[in-house]
């Protein structure tokens, strides 16, 4: 590849680019984000590729390309330019879908997404309610590149902002627009991005940095994944104009180990980025110098915090640090270092190219903008959804979601991983941004929203988030590695009905001291789980504690298994999977569970065909 | 020279002193355990914690570690300060209760129980004893090993080191080590002796020992060891 | 993992844990220009080629770096992705995340715990699985998630674990 000189030569490649693409031309988009590759997606893009080349069908093209965030339906695909969605594609479809649809033009009904309210089967993408409800402005590019190739970057409008900003503006405008745009950090913090660019750039010193922090280790959210995998290069744009507005000469993406294909995508983009001479020396012919590496996290939740992922770079155990000093002032090595999540950047060529005066029209008063929400849990659409900041958690729920699936009701929706905190069912209207969820207690966070319903234990959750922080706090604060750990103790001691109403009491005292003292944000925020179901579930806890109940049938010490007598027929089944040996009884007889040996697990009910096996 | 307010008075301290230094400079008392004086600053242990900053955005933070700065507002007795001390005496005597050092704490402070449950450690992962062989004896021979609850202090791969010097100095720093406390006979984790005692130091001095830093008094319990049973010192 | 792999597996032979060569050590130390902001990227490198991270390599470390061994242990256990302990043939990682948690990924992790008789962290006595868990894989939409290999599935639950570990351990 030759390398781009200058803003006219950025132009004149996309030109080339576009030219050799044909824009009526058939292609398929198939997702191969992880969440799909996990349920075949490398196998079905084999068998189309087989399939067509077996049909002679040359001049259809598939793409295997980034996550566009239908999760629940994957594998996906669609089928371009009709724009045909087909979910749950299996490699067995690949021959109809290469026969009927693409040589015969027929839409495969079972392969069509049918909405469950209307039981209407919708053909394209773009009607299907999950899409056409959110505002993707970023996931929207993610099916329709290859990461793997830059040109494909190119042919959506890719680096154009890029040579906006080198070819016209000076550092102080591109930041001035990022300030005006109302861009807020998209990691948890919400920190207004423009300001600490030109806090960044105002500090003392020569040598600066810019940081992507993709350390993401929220359970249940995957946003950074989707948007680092499947469009590295939207990231690394955003990473050059930035360091371009901030005068940093040196990047780095922090990439959790647990990414492997973001690690990979990611290092392939920096790769293609280099040989165009968009990294390296006097980018597009300007003065500006700018390369980027590729630094992979080692397991632990803990270096998602600023100064523990700074740590972790310079090759140190990532124990978090005081602040102040902030990295804006001291970072890296003691130099000034910008450091942002993968989605603040991702929004910034966006800005550049739109203008700021466009993106704060969207949004909220206090939140411009969209973010993409990872939606899990007990929800129909799982996956990703990019809305307006603003935009209502009910409508995310109910409108995109589509609501709690089989008869259960929504209980709650825990926004922002262990650090956040619940919004209970009652509350569901609320806007979701910055500000709306903390007069509840919780935050947006990072963005990831775990939906629970009523068969979801608010005391076992709490004791789950306890759980995890205890295997990642790094162990220097007194209040965190002693506090969790007692506060693990004592909501476990809840869960197995052995807690009095003293522990209820001591447990609050030693939650809200945590929460005072602690040094970094996994510490002081690890009490967030516990307190916010306090606020809203406390009737959940004083049950466990005063009948030892647990309404929701989780805590296993207050549960017990039962074979209906009227409803077994003696099969059998459950007694040679049950891993303790704890039911007995003759053949076609009912069948009984020794309490004492029970242990819990529930295979039996799993086992049973005949629905004989209870819990309460 | 940088003016601040500690306890509402207006106070002068050099630039990139810690709060704890210009506290200390002051003659104002904040307890300490992870902190000496020729040893860099940790910020582990949270028990020098005072309160900064006013209304809404007052927060607690560690003074060893906290730079002074212009206009700063310190505040080193409140009712959040007195609240986090306790609870990290407590915390600290749950996990580690033979330290005559978080005994005296305990006391100064009026922790009456440990409602933990106890688990006989015998180090409470101040790093001092860390601190003190890189930096004093520069030999490097133990450092932290393991995160979370199951941090430890040890050598690599908990093997006789080849680097250590036997200089004595880990054990010497140690609030744990230096002054074992063989007071406990209770069924609790909390002596407390001294509270329920007289201070039998004012009848022979005019200032109280206890209180004063290093106590190694123990007139209380050396009074009671006359009366009869053997607590030893 | 390869993006649209094609369905043929490499074949890959199970190398018994042998003794770190200095040299080995000393060609990845160089690829890093022997900087100290690499060290985590060197650990990585000589895990993947040892299975584990051996003490001799980690000493030898030490002595070519100029830090002291305390700090590289330290650090080596610090990052739970660094295993001091050789791993089985087959690595079977459980994810405890959220959204898999609220699925019931604890039900298949229990089931894993009694198939192979072994604790996460631990290897069988054969050396054949090391079951590890890790606190999200990002997959939250497919979840229970296990990963066997570098090899992902979803929607597991306990019935589906004997016929994965049976297949996982055909494979060579």
């Amino acid at each position: 590849m030759m390398k781009i000189r200058d803003t006219s030569e950025l132009e004149k490649y996309r030109k080339n680019v576009l030219e050799h693409r044909d824009a009526g031309h058939r292609w398929i988009s198939l997702c191969v984000g992880t969440g799909c590759i996990a349920t075949g997606a490398g196998r079905v893009a084999a068998a189309l590729r087989r399939e067509l080349e077996k049909a002679n069908l040359k001049d259809v093209q598939v793409k295997e390309t980034g996550c566009p965030g239908f999760c629940e339906r994957g594998p996906l695909m669609v089928i371009h330019p009709q724009g045909i969605l087909y979910q749950n594609v299996k490699p067995e479809n690949a021959a109809d879908i290469v026969k009927r649809t693409l040589k015969g033009g027929e839409v495969i009904s079972e392969l069509v997404y049918v909405d469950p309210s209307t039981d209407q089967h919708i053909e394209l993408e773009k009607d299907i309610p999950f899409y056409s409800k959110q505002k993707r402005l970023i996931l929207s590019n993610n099916p329709l590149v290859d990461p793997t190739s830059v040109e494909d970057y190119f042919a959506i409008g890719g680096y154009a902002a890029l040579g906006k900003a080198l070819g016209g503006m000076t550092p102080a405008q591109v930041i001035e627009e990022v300030k005006k745009a109302g861009l807020r950090g998209r990691g948890g913090a919400g920190f207004p991005t423009g300001v600490k660019w030109e806090t960044t750039r105002r500090a003392h010193g020569r040598v600066k940095y810019v940081v992507c922090n993709a350390d993401e280790g929220d359970p249940g959210a995957f946003m950074n994944r989707s948007v680092l995998e499947g469009n590295p290069h939207s990231v690394l744009e955003g990473m050059i104009i930035g360091a371009f507005a901030i005068g940093a000469r040196e990047g780095y993406i922090y990439v959790r180990n647990e990414y492997p294909l973001a690690v990979k995508n990611a290092t392939l983009a920096v790769q293609k980025a280099r040989e165009l001479g968009l990294l390296g020396t006097s980018i597009l012919g300007s003065h500006f110098d700018f390369d980027i590496n590729i630094v992979r996290g080692a397991g632990a939740f803990v270096c998602g915090e600023e100064t523990a992922l700074m740590a972790s770079i310079e090759g140190k155990k990532g124990v978090p640090r005081q602040r102040p000093p902030f990295p804006s002032q001291e970072g890296l090595w003691g130099r000034p270092t910008n450091i942002n999540n993968v989605e603040t950047w991702a929004n910034v060529p966006l800005i550049i190219n739109k203008g700021a005066e466009w993106y704060s029209t969207i949004g909220s008063p206090s939140s411009k903008g969209t973010k993409i929400f990872a939606l899990v849990g007990k929800i129909r659409n799982t996956g990703l959804v990019e809305v307006p900041l603003g935009t209502k958690l009910s409508d995310i729920i109910y409108g995109i979601g589509g609501g709690v699936p089989g008869e259960r009701k929504l209980k709650a929706v825990q926004c922002g991983g262990p650090s956040g905190g619940m919004i209970s069912a009652e509350h569901i209207d609320v806007p979701v941004d910055y500000e709306g969820l903390k007069k509840y207690g919780a935050m947006m966070g990072s963005g990831g929203l775990v939906v629970m319903d009523d068969s979801t234990c608010m005391v076992d959750i709490a004791n789950y988030f306890l759980k995890f922080l205890l295997e990642e706090s790094c162990g220097k604060c007194t209040t965190c590695r002693e506090g969790i750990e007692r506060m693990h103790e004592l909501v476990t001691k809840i869960t197995e009905g052995k807690a009095t109403m003293d522990d209820l009491g001591l447990l609050e005292e030693l939650a809200t001291v945590v929460q005072d003292s602690t040094m970094c944000g996994l510490g002081n925020t690890a009490p967030n789980p516990v307190l916010t179901t306090l606020r809203y579930f406390r009737p959940e806890y004083e049950e466990h504690i005063k009948q030892k109940r647990c309404q929701a049938g989780v805590c296993r010490a207050l549960i017990t298994y039962w074979i209906d007598p009227k409803k077994c027929t003696g099969c059998g089944a459950c007694a040679k999977k049950c891993p303790e040996e704890a039911i007995s009884g003759r053949k076609k007889e009912a069948h009984t569970i020794d309490a004492k040996k029970c242990i819990r697990c529930g295979v039996c009910q799993a086992t049973c065909k005949f629905g004989a096996v209870w819990r309460r | 020279m940088v003016n601040l307010k500690i306890n509402d008075m207006d106070v002068m301290a050099e630039e990139g002193q810690t709060v704890l230094e210009a506290c200390q400079f002051y003659g104002i008392d904040v307890p300490t355990l992870c902190y000496n004086e020729g040893l860099s600053p940790y910020g582990g242990c949270r028990l020098c914690v005072v309160e900064i900053g006013e209304g809404r955005s007052a927060k607690l933070v560690t003074s060893c570690t906290y730079p002074v700065s212009e206009g700063l507002v310190v505040r080193t007795r409140t009712r959040r300060v007195d609240r986090a001390r306790r609870m990290v005496i407590e915390l600290l005597l749950a996990r580690c209760h033979t330290s005559k050092t978080l005994q005296d704490l305990a006391s100064q402070y009026g922790v009456e129980k440990v409602r933990f449950s106890l688990k006989n450690d015998d180090c409470i992962l101040c790093g001092l004893c860390v601190r003190m062989c890189k930096e004093q004896m520069m030999a490097d021979a133990i450092g932290f090993v393991d995160r979370g609850k199951d941090m430890k202090i040890t050598t690599p791969y908990n093997a006789k080191s080849d680097v250590c010097r036997r200089c004595g100095g880990c054990m010497y720093i140690c609030p744990v080590c230096s002054a074992r406390c063989q007071g406990p006979d209770t069924k609790d984790a909390l002596c407390n002796g001294c509270l329920n005692m007289q201070p039998t130091c004012l009848e022979s001095y005019d200032d109280a020992q206890c209180f004063m830093s290093e106590g190694n008094c123990g007139t209380c319990v050396r009074e009671k060891a006359k009366e009869g049973g053997n607590k030893g010192v | 993992m390869q993006m649209g792999e094609t369905g043929v597996r490499e074949r890959r032979a199970l190398r018994p844990p042998e003794e770190p060569a200095e040299s080995r050590i000393d060609e990845i130390i160089e690829k890093y220009g022997g900087e100290r902001r690499w060290l985590i990227n060197i650990l990585f490198e000589i895990q993947t080629e040892y299975r584990y991270l051996p003490k001799k390599a980690l000493e030898h470390l030490s002595f070519r770096m100029g830090i002291p061994l305390i700090d590289i242990y330290g650090i080596a256990t610090f990052y739970k992705a660094f295993t001091l302990q050789p791993r089985g043939r087959h690595t079977v990682t459980v994810c405890l995340g959220t959204a898999c948690h609220v699925r019931g990924s604890t039900g298949v992790l229990e089931e894993l715990e009694r198939e192979l008789g072994i604790c996460p962290g631990q290897t069988t006595p054969d050396q054949e699985f090391s079951l590890e868990t890790v606190n999200c894989l990002g997959c939250c939409a497919q979840g229970p998630m296990v990963v066997v290999d570098e090899e992902y599935h979803g929607q597991m639950t306990p019935a589906n674990v004997k016929p994965l570990l049976a297949v996982a351990s055909k494979r060579v």
